[in-house]
């Protein structure tokens, strides 16, 4: 599993760093960091999580 | 299991709903009754990108996609009313859907002043086509525009307005704008704001009516001291109420929305869910209806599940007891609150500060934290919106925002 974030529709409002803090973080320069882009499939429900909560509809999972 | 189940509101919340019971191996006939001809757009954008022109409106589309999910749309005619105990729907046009599941998430509606609805150029927001008829009225030269209510739909239409370099008066009846949600202080620095960006913000001013010339095109605002001001285009933005009447002698307990329990149920086989439902929120203990974009998916999620679920047989599922998230975009702030904050709430900035328009404030009660507001702070909500999570004092709470 790959996780694409398009960040041009980004706007770093960190709702999914809240839903998976071990992939997704925002940093103090309010630009969010993938921190691991192939995670373990034992994150994909928090994954797939971020991907509907999403407001901007950014994320989303290759496989 | 059901055979079928009936969705009254074909939005956000009923989509969420829809695609959840396919995604849990519902098989059975799936109805969606809207009474819009097109449902599948997302609100937020209206106030924001789309009015600004930035977006077409197909832009503002909907998460996820509806084309494989096996649905019987019926757009176009609302439900009418529901007979609970011969379980079907009566729409509209005189058609009637049988159901043996029923969710109801028919959303809430703009409230309305008297007059305006024989008027032109006097607008709510609250669909695609109220967006488009105010945009083509910006789009057409209307210049002066008053904005009556200063809630979060008011207060984005005015920063949107501003910045395509209208003039915009914003009316607001309370002496406090947005006090209820997020207390004084916010409140009255969102107006500072919106001041600084050169809004002209009247408060504790009530309007009394319209002024209009022979095309009934609208020329101004009245107010009750007897004055008016002049207007191309009005927007009226006081608030929404749920969208109930077509559940009236249904037998179901309608206050301020539909009261349903921990897991969302309004009876035997109906759920109820996004801005229509109240719930009981065990971590606030009294019954919260909220009108957030996540509290719709979220709650068409858990509905799904406590269907399928109650259809089982099965119970012991965990209470749908979230902590609401919300977000608005004005200017070139994001405003975020997580929790619940109220007018009487204690509030301290615990880090950045209101001059440099980028900070995180949390509201108190009784000694806990019950909400996290953040300007221009994403990172910073988030790290405390765990605080919430684990349900922490409020002492506890500020300690650890100083320290971030
Ligand atoms: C302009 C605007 C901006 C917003 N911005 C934000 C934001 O920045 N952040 C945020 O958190 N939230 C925002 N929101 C709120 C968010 O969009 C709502 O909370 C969300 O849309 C609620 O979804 P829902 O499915 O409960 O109801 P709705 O979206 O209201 O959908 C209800 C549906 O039911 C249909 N319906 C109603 N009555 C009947 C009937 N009798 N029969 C059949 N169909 C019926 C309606 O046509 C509608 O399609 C915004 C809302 C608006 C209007
Ligand atoms: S939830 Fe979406 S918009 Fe928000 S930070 Fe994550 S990817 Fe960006």
């Amino acid at each position: 599993m790959r996780v694409v974030v398009d960040f041009d529709l980004c706007e770093s409002n960190a709702v999914c760093m809240g839903i998976a803090p071990e992939v997704f973080e925002v940093r103090d320069d309010d630009f969010l960091y993938i921190l691991n882009e192939t995670p373990p499939e034992d994150l994909r429900p928090k994954i797939e999580e971020a991907v509907r909560r999403c407001p901007k509809q950014a994320i989303s999972i290759e496989d | 299991m059901f055979g079928t189940v009936a969705i009254v509101g074909g939005s956000l919340s009923g989509l969420t709903c829809a695609q959840t019971l396919r995604d849990e191996g519902f098989d059975g006939s799936l109805f969606v009754i809207d009474a819009e001809d097109s449902t599948a757009y997302d609100r937020p954008p209206l106030s924001k990108q789309v009015l600004a022109g930035e977006w077409d409106a197909e832009r503002a589309h909907l998460p996820g996609t509806t084309a494989d999910l096996g649905i019987t749309w019926m757009l176009g005619h609302p439900a009418i009313g529901v007979d609970l105990a011969d379980r079907f729907l009566k729409l509209g046009n005189g058609e009637m859907v049988g159901f043996d599941g029923l969710v109801i998430a028919s959303g809430a509606a703009p409230r309305v002043l008297p007059g305006m609805g024989e008027l032109d150029g006097v607008r709510v927001l609250r669909t695609l086509d109220d967006c488009l008829a105010i945009r083509s009225a910006l789009d057409g030269g209307a210049t002066r525009v008053v904005i009556v209510g200063a809630g979060f739909i008011g207060a984005e239409v005015a920063s949107t307005c501003r910045q395509r370099g209208c003039e915009v008066v914003v009316l607001e009846a309370l002496d406090v704008p947005l006090e209820r949600a997020i207390g004084a202080e916010m409140g009255m620095l969102i107006a500072d704001i919106h001041r600084e960006h050169g809004v002209d913000v009247r408060l504790g001013t009530g309007v009394d009516g319209f002024e209009h010339g022979g095309d009934r095109h609208v020329t101004g605002v009245r107010l009750s001291d007897g004055s008016a001001v002049p207007a191309d285009l009005v927007v009226v933005g006081i608030g929404v109420v749920p969208q109930t009447a077509w559940l009236e002698g249904s037998g179901l307990t309608v206050d301020d929305g539909v009261v349903v329990d921990e897991q969302l149920r309004a009876a035997p086989g109906v759920v109820a869910i996004g801005d229509i439902a109240r719930w009981p929120s065990r971590r606030y203990g009294r019954l919260l209806r909220v009108e957030h974009w996540e509290n719709a998916i979220q709650m068409g999620e858990h509905a799904a599940r406590s269907l399928l679920r109650e259809d089982d047989g099965g119970e012991g599922a965990e209470p749908y007891d979230p902590i609401p998230w919300f977000w608005s975009d004005q200017y070139d702030f994001k405003l975020q609150l997580a929790g619940h904050a109220g007018a009487d709430d204690q509030f301290e900035i615990v880090c950045g500060s209101t001059e440099e328009r980028r900070f995180v404030g949390l509201y108190g009660r009784a000694g806990r934290l019950v909400g996290v507001l953040g300007m221009n702070r994403p990172r910073h909500v988030m790290q405390l919106r765990q605080k919430l999570v684990d349900g922490a004092s409020y002492d506890e709470a500020v300690a650890f925002g100083r320290a971030l």
